[in-house]
């Protein structure tokens, strides 16, 4: 119980900050807009008569913006300790655990923002079309978890690196493969507008992929955070 | 009080290939303070991070024993204090959000009066809904002493801790120093001869 209430103590905590500093906030918002906004003007409205597999070719830019917007932003909560040097405090104070914890769903309420803005500018603009809305919907949180899930702790071992970015990108894109492979080929049903009986398999492989992962984090985490 | 000691064994400390402190050993109780002094890079700082289990040491032990049972420095964070120049809050929040969060993260139940009251008795009385990017280098050395403190630490390491303070900041760590004698262990890292007289022993590193 009290590593929850630590947990969400930090989730606050890292919710405040970034709603005061938008140290996140801007890039990921300003990476996902000007993606969907750059995609849109230069390809146009893709019409089906142009190519068979558009409900694919949709289905991949979608996440690939989504993809790029998250590596922009989502290594940021621990970069930033580290960085402003604040994460000595945390580490003496606060429980490992708690700090991943709380971490993850500061992360996760972050991308969850970024997928429905990105979503929203890519239905508008791109003149997405969304044939089963609801799993659409489920397969963009099922991806999001797992994006969170992986990039959580990679964020972690970065953190004291001196070239983040480019190791950030290095070590989450083998991880990031088998996810966006799935949620690629899971969204093109929901935009052709198949059935749960056809979506839930990517759905099950994208939970048992957050959920490994997840499981794996909580194991490591500790080792990572400290040394 | 408890009982309470620190024990070091050998306790070597490298950077790279360079060591910077060798070959420390010691035991500290319950109501004595150690003063750590010696040149800049000498690894004062270093040996209190150690002692708070931020890092490891490159040989030898840091250890507590606390009523009979023996704690690596990390599984004793809960009963220690750190005050250092290394050490940064959160200056987008104010100085009632940084403890009331680090009280949170600790399992600590304290509330806008306790809050207040440590505050005040760190000479911040009134200013805790200020930011601390608004704070000087003082008032922010204030809060980390308030930092430290949050928990009523048995154990309290503080790393240069009057560099930035005026007459009345240094009245502060005499306080603290004094009311530490009563709580249990005091790890000063000073050059200051002032906080060097705290000191029952005075380690001299570097030499």
């Amino acid at each position: 119980m009290m590593l929850l209430v630590a947990a969400w103590a930090v989730f606050l905590k890292d919710v405040r900050s970034e709603l005061r500093t938008r140290y996140a906030l801007n890039a990921l918002l300003l990476f996902a807009v000007s993606t969907v906004v750059a995609l849109s003007l230069g390809l146009g409205p893709l019409a089906p008569s142009r190519n068979a597999d558009l409900r694919l070719i949709q289905s991949g830019l979608l996440w690939i913006a989504i993809l790029f917007a998250a590596f922009t932003g989502l290594s940021r909560s621990f970069v930033q300790e580290e960085d402003a040097r604040t994460a000595a405090a945390l580490r003496l104070a606060a429980p490992p655990l708690a700090v991943y914890l709380g971490k993850l769903l500061f992360n996760l309420a972050l991308l969850l923002l970024l997928v429905a803005l990105t979503a929203v500018l890519s239905i508008v603009f791109l003149r997405l079309p969304v044939g089963n809305p609801g799993l659409f919907a489920a397969l963009l949180i099922a991806g999001s978890l797992g994006l969170v899930a992986a990039t959580t702790l990679i964020a972690a071992i970065i953190s004291r690196a001196s070239i983040k970015g480019a190791l950030f990108a290095v070590l989450a894109f083998p991880l990031l493969v088998p996810l966006l492979v799935v949620a690629i080929r899971g969204t093109e049903l929901a935009l052709d507008g198949f059935g749960w009986d056809r979506g839930i398999l990517p759905l099950q492989v994208l939970a048992g992929y957050t959920i490994a992962l997840v499981t794996v984090s909580l194991f490591l985490f500790g080792s990572v955070w400290e040394t | 009080m408890q009982e309470l000691r620190l024990e070091l064994d050998d306790l070597a400390i490298d950077y790279g290939t360079r060591r910077v402190v060798s070959g420390v050993s010691l035991t500290l109780h319950a109501g004595e303070t150690l003063a750590v002094a010696g040149a800049n890079g000498s690894g004062k700082s270093s040996l209190l991070r150690v002692l708070c289990g931020l890092q490891r040491p490159s040989r030898g032990v840091a250890r507590y024993v606390v009523a009979g049972e023996i704690m690596q420095p990390d599984a004793a964070r809960a009963l220690i204090g750190w005050l250092s120049p290394d050490l940064q809050l959160y200056r987008e929040l104010t100085a009632h959000e940084n403890l009331r969060f680090f009280a949170q993260v600790r399992g600590l139940q304290l509330s806008d009066a306790d809050l207040e009251a440590l505050l005040t008795d760190v000479g911040l009385g009134g200013r805790g809904n200020d930011l601390l990017a608004a704070y000087s280098s003082g008032m922010a050395q204030r809060l980390r002493f308030a930092y430290a403190l949050l928990h009523n630490p048995p154990i309290l390491l503080l790393d240069e801790p009057t560099v930035t303070f005026d007459e009345r900041g240094a009245a502060l760590f005499e306080r603290v120093a004094e009311r530490q004698r009563n709580r249990g262990i005091l790890v000063i890292a000073t050059n200051d001869p002032r906080e060097l007289r705290y000191g029952d022993y005075v380690l001299r590193l570097g030499i």
